[in-house]
């Protein structure tokens, strides 16, 4: 068991690493490929009408002449211990973690970031615990019931929610609940948690609703698929044949077993979520993460853009690992392989 | 009235290609302390009659009739909720393949304790000390740590042994063992068997074997009921039925069987044929489209269902043809061949 923990910790590491990379490279070394100077590099550092002398000094500071090497290790300086940017006049201190300075702003990235996560995060665990719940009952009944009026209408309705995209029924639900029957209300409001509970549910109902149903056809197939596999083993005639009640043997028999496969599933979801549900957050304009990135990209401003990726692919990598853990926990099976 | 006394029991399944007649009329009765051993090949019906008795054939759709009488109530008309009481507690089953019947996720223990407190309101303590205590019972070394394991770390005996603790924590009055040593090791078979035997004695349980091989029962059983096409054609003392068979199929039986104590270049005498459809079953007698005597009926094998009628001493023989007919048969053409002394 612990040899498991220590070599999915190392794995998890290790991908961190590589995303660290590929993120750098993506947005230093490929241009420099592409045949971009550093001097085209340190252009995007500077206003328009800078002179070819600013630009050259300003790639000089930023270090875009040393060896890719040195500029990886100097990021992931900035990152761990934090930079300081020498302007010639004085010097900038940027703590740790540091991702540079937007473009547009000139505000450093992380404050940004730390202050857009909560707004993801609730719109995340809210619609998670909704989809869950409604997506594993909704397939659990379907399965017990095969075949059913029941199975059908939920099937089909699932069927929808796959199919449908967030920015079609976020729109619908928009035009319908706040425009048309004004019972919630409309995008871009959003009261944080502490500061008053009943008004966060209330702005981010509609929101997970939204989200929650297109997860939620997800999981509900998965878990049918699932139960209807589980219902037929021979642990369960077994679990009957002890005389355990029907209810007991659905739940703590038939579900457990055909509950990994989901759980894998939600780890990737959530992870990919708290890391910014872009299209969910730019319908009904919520100031999350993925707005943020949405913006970033829009602008082409580079420190964000790093930032929001870097951060996104951190919960990921953390929410893989977590699910592995609890992967040993639930299956018995895995703590030996 | 015995114990469980089986009364024209038929379970059919409806489909979308006809009636499946799994089980067509069953009787049998069964004492405590007693052995019935139920034969027949795949498909015979003898798996859904003992889940029938538990009240486990499948769902709603299965239709069963008849009367089942255990202890002087009946379970065919009594409430599923009331059966599920029964099951595990008054009634168990020990079933084929302990790995895949028993929940991976859980531990053996875990398992067991469950079983136990179902039927018993007892404290995890309790019911722990429990489990611990049958797994010594059915010959688990170390129980009090192997009630920490899951079902994959135990070998194939083990595991069947841990199902055996698990169907006997409730001290059930009947045990119904289907196929139990079918998938064990042939070394392993015999440890089983005779386990099954002695907590049978111990617990003073009714037994049902469930099996394919008549030579697992011959000797373990005090009646055998030999099944066909969903009907039981043979059925007697373990005594008579093995050593004055009277059913061609029968014979059929224990031609198949392998045996050390025959020259081993001579061959197995397989029955020809393949069991029938339970959707479309031979007119007639069942069996007779594989029988080698069919003809001596004078056609009536494939037109009329013979009876089945007493032949001596509580042996009871589903055959168109006559009592003297079929021990002549059996003195001058199947004894001599299987040379069963």
């Amino acid at each position: 068991m612990l040899t498991y923990i220590i070599r999915r910790l190392i794995g998890a590491l290790a991908m961190l690493i590589v995303i660290s990379m590929v993120t750098f490279g993506i947005f230093f070394v490929v241009p420099q490929w592409a045949g971009a100077t550093p001097e085209a590099l340190a252009s995007r550092y500077v206003g328009r009408a800078a002179t070819p002398e600013t630009v050259h000094l300003i790639a000089e500071r930023l270090g875009f002449y040393d060896p890719v090497a040195v500029q990886y290790g100097r990021f992931l300086k900035g990152i761990f211990a934090g930079a300081q940017y020498d302007y010639g006049a004085g010097v900038e201190q940027c703590p740790a973690p540091c991702f540079g300075y937007s473009f547009i702003s000139g505000q450093p990235v992380w404050p940004d970031l730390v202050d857009r996560m909560p707004v993801t995060f609730s719109l995340a665990v809210g619609a998670a615990i909704l989809w869950v719940l409604a997506g594993v009952s909704v397939g659990v009944l379907s399965a017990l019931r095969r075949g059913s009026f029941f199975d059908r209408l939920s099937m089909g309705t699932a069927l929808a929610g796959v199919s449908l995209p967030i920015f079609f029924t976020g729109m619908i639900s928009l035009v319908v609940f706040s425009y048309g029957l004004g019972w919630t209300p409309p995008g871009g409001a959003y009261t944080p948690l502490l500061q008053n509970p009943a008004q966060w549910a209330y702005d981010l109902m509609l929101p997970w609703i939204t989200l929650a149903f297109l997860f939620a056809a997800t999981y509900a197939r998965l878990t049918r698929a699932g139960m209807l596999e589980t219902m037929g083993e021979d642990y369960i005639r077994t679990a009957r044949a002890k005389g355990l009640r029907e209810r007991e043997v659905v739940v703590k028999h038939g579900l457990r077993a055909a509950l990994t496969p989901i759980l894998t599933l939600f780890g990737i979801d959530f992870g990919l979520l708290i890391g910014g549900a872009i299209l969910t957050e730019t319908t009904y304009t919520l100031p999350g993460l993925g707005q943020y990135a949405i913006l970033a990209i829009r602008n082409q401003d580079l420190p964000q853009v790093m930032g929001v990726v870097l951060v996104a692919a951190v919960f990921v990598v953390v929410a893989s690992l977590i699910v592995d853990l609890l992967y040993a926990v639930v299956d018995p099976r895995v703590r030996l392989s | 009235m015995s114990f469980l006394d089986v009364k024209d029991l038929k379970i059919h399944f409806p489909t979308d290609d006809g009636l499946v007649k799994s089980v067509d009329g069953l009787t049998f009765g069964l004492e405590r302390g007693r052995t019935l051993g139920i034969v027949g090949e795949s498909g015979s019906g003898k798996s859904v009659t003992s889940l029938g008795i538990l009240g486990l054939h499948k769902g709603g759709r299965a239709r069963i009739s008849g009367e089942i009488w255990l202890d002087g109530e009946e379970l065919i008309g009594a409430s599923a909720e009331h059966v599920r009481g029964l099951r595990g507690k008054k009634m168990a089953m020990i079933f084929q393949d302990p790995l895949s019947s028993m929940h991976p996720y859980y531990t053996v223990g875990h398992q067991i304790i469950e079983a136990y407190r179902i039927h018993n309101d007892v404290s995890k303590q309790v019911a722990r000390k429990h489990a611990i205590d049958m797994l010594g019972r059915v010959g688990i070394p170390e129980p009090a740590r192997r009630v920490d394991s899951y079902p994959h770390e135990f070998s194939g005996g083990m595991r069947q042994r841990a199902m055996i603790a698990m169907a006997l924590s409730c001290d059930p009055e009947l045990l119904i063992a289907d196929e139990p040593t079918t998938a064990l090791d042939v070394t392993v078979q015999a440890q089983i068997l005779d386990l099954m035997m002695d907590l049978q004695r111990e617990f003073d349980s009714a037994l049902i074997i469930i099996t394919h091989d008549l030579g697992v029962v011959a000797e373990l059983s005090d009646d055998i009921l030999v099944m066909y096409g969903g009907k039981c054609v043979e059925y007697g003392p373990a005594d008579s039925i093995f050593y004055r068979p009277e059913h061609p199929y029968t014979w059929g039986l224990l031609g198949s069987m392998p045996r050390l104590d025959r020259e081993p270049t001579e061959r197995l005498l397989p029955i020809k044929g393949s069991p029938p459809s339970l959707i479309n079953v031979p007119p007639g007698c069942a069996f007779h489209p594989r029988c080698p005597y069919a003809e001596r009926t004078g056609g009536k094998a494939g037109t009329e269902v013979p009876a089945l009628a007493e032949t001596e001493g509580g042996h009871l023989v589903r055959c168109h043809m006559s009592r003297e007919e079929r021990r002549s048969l059996w003195d001058t053409e199947i004894k001599p061949v299987l040379e069963i002394q």
